[in-house]
């Protein structure tokens, strides 16, 4: 399973990533790719949207079932990935750079609270 | 794995996607051991023939040449469904019936208990020894044919939904050209001790392993109907789009018969093709100019690209017409067509709509 450094980890199974313009770049992790299956439809929020940290803001849908994605954190949605509308199957591909959308977080520190690598792969080993 | 009929079985070996290309384009095969087979043996004082005759909703007197099959539902005396099933005529006063996991039981209960008024000389007997694979595709033949030593000589001139013996190296096996899919085929019941070795011989002429998550996509893309999910007890075969499975021509006496004749089907089984972005699932509510209906079975069809759905409506709705599924609280547009959608590689129902007429 595909965990990578240097990422935060959610236990709703998105990663978050800080950039240097102070925006969080937010996609689903590798093992939440792998157990909804082949991807077939991405529903993702309008830029200028507030959303409050666990609201329901995206939507997945794999050949299985349709999945809720939550946002992690509180803030403005700045951007969608437009490009995973025509091929909802990159992430599957690679989970880590079809990122699903990104936010403007209302607290600055609001990352600190998330799982770093290690702590997430401990995570799933739990679960399993 | 999954929970399904009460056997552990695999969603998909590895992409379910990747598994559906490869029955549509190449072949894949399916372990559908959980089917349960029943032989039903008549001798000198009751007849297997007329018993099946009575039993099922279709007339087992079509099949006049040994190995023949048939699809055809067992009815309960309201019309209800009980369960769908192909049946064989293997020759003599013996026939063969290959029915679901999760209503084997039921069925063989309700079999024996109409046997025991009208013919209980029968012997109905599960046939728990048997495994059951199914190979899918275009090259699926060729590569069963590789695999399995005596099959080509055995099934090269079978017709579609016939079926041949082969007495080794795999035990006694029973090769019909029948399927799940829409694509050519075999569905090959054979000694359960074997089935590995089969698995594996087949693996080696390039058969990929296939999944049930293809499985459901192939037969909702082919216009087959899942028993539990398009048609159950509480629907008429009428209202589930199998009228051509019943067979009313003569005076047949038959379970289901006359409640069939007294109630016109009020509802219909339909296709839809979804012309929004999304994926109809089962369950979710259509509204139709006519009253509404719901989706039965709903997937994303990965030949077509899109979505596509059967679902129960008003009897009025016509093929063409537009009609609205709440999709997750979104109102999505979708058309109604005729299954199959997907025949032999090839895609049936027209995938694009124009916006506007």
């Amino acid at each position: 399973m595909n965990v990578p450094e240097g990422l935060k980890y959610a236990d709703t199974h998105e990663w978050l990533r800080a950039e240097s313009d102070g925006t969080v770049t937010i996609g689903i992790t590798d093992h939440a790719q792998a157990a909804l299956g082949d991807l077939v439809y991405v529903d993702l929020p309008a830029a200028g949207r507030t959303v409050a940290a666990g609201d329901a803001c995206a939507v997945v849908e794999s050949v299985k079932a349709a999945s809720d994605v939550y946002a992690p954190i509180a803030g403005e949605i700045v951007e969608s990935n437009a490009a995973l509308a025509g091929s909802p199957e990159a992430i599957n591909a690679d989970a880590y750079a079809a990122w699903l959308f990104r936010m403007r977080p209302a607290d600055p520190n609001a990352l600190s609270p998330f799982m770093d690598a290690g702590a997430y792969k401990q995570f799933i080993a739990d679960q399993a | 794995m999954v929970d399904f009929g009460g056997f552990d079985m695999p969603l998909h070996y590895g992409s379910q996607i990747d598994e559906h290309h490869a029955v549509r384009n190449d072949a894949g095969m399916f372990d559908v051991s959980h089917m349960r087979t029943v032989d039903v043996t008549g001798d000198s004082r009751d007849s297997a023939r007329a018993f099946l005759r009575y039993a099922l909703a279709n007339d087992v007197d079509k099949l006049k040449a040994p190995g023949k099959a048939l699809y055809a539902c067992l009815l309960r005396e309201d019309g209800g469904v009980l369960d769908d099933l192909i049946v064989y005529w293997l020759g003599d006063d013996h026939f063969r019936i290959v029915v679901n996991a999760a209503t084997a039981d039921k069925d063989i209960e309700w079999l024996r208990a109409l046997a025991s008024k009208r013919a209980p000389a029968l012997t109905i007997g599960p046939r728990d020894d048997l495994a059951m694979i199914a190979v899918q595709g275009p090259n699926a033949r060729a590569k069963v044919w590789r695999a399995l030593a005596g099959s080509e000589a055995a099934t090269a001139d079978l017709k579609p939904f016939n079926a041949a013996s082969v007495a080794r190296p795999f035990g006694d096996v029973l090769i019909a050209r029948t399927g799940y899919t829409g694509e050519d085929g075999f569905e090959i019941m054979l000694p359960a001790a074997h089935a590995p070795a089969l698995w594996q011989a087949l693996r080696a002429a390039g058969v990929a392993p296939c999944g049930l998550g293809a499985r459901d996509t192939l037969r909702l893309e082919a216009g087959m109907n899942l028993y539990g999910q398009d048609m159950d007890e509480t629907v008429s075969p009428l209202e589930s789009g199998l009228a051509w499975t019943v067979d009313t021509k003569g005076d047949r006496d038959f379970v289901g018969r006359e409640a069939l004749a007294a109630k016109p089907a009020a509802r219909k089984l339909v296709g839809l093709v979804l012309t929004d972005q999304g994926v109809l699932r089962a369950h979710q509510t259509v509204h139709t100019d006519h009253g509404d209906g719901e989706i039965t079975s709903g997937t994303f069809s990965p030949t077509m690209k899109q979505s596509i759905a059967f679902a129960r409506v008003p009897a009025a709705v016509e093929d063409g017409e537009r009609v609205r599924v709440d999709v997750r609280g979104r109102m999505l547009e979708a058309r109604v067509v005729k299954p199959p959608f997907v025949r032999n590689g090839r895609v049936l129902a027209p995938s694009q709509f124009p916006t506007t007429c």
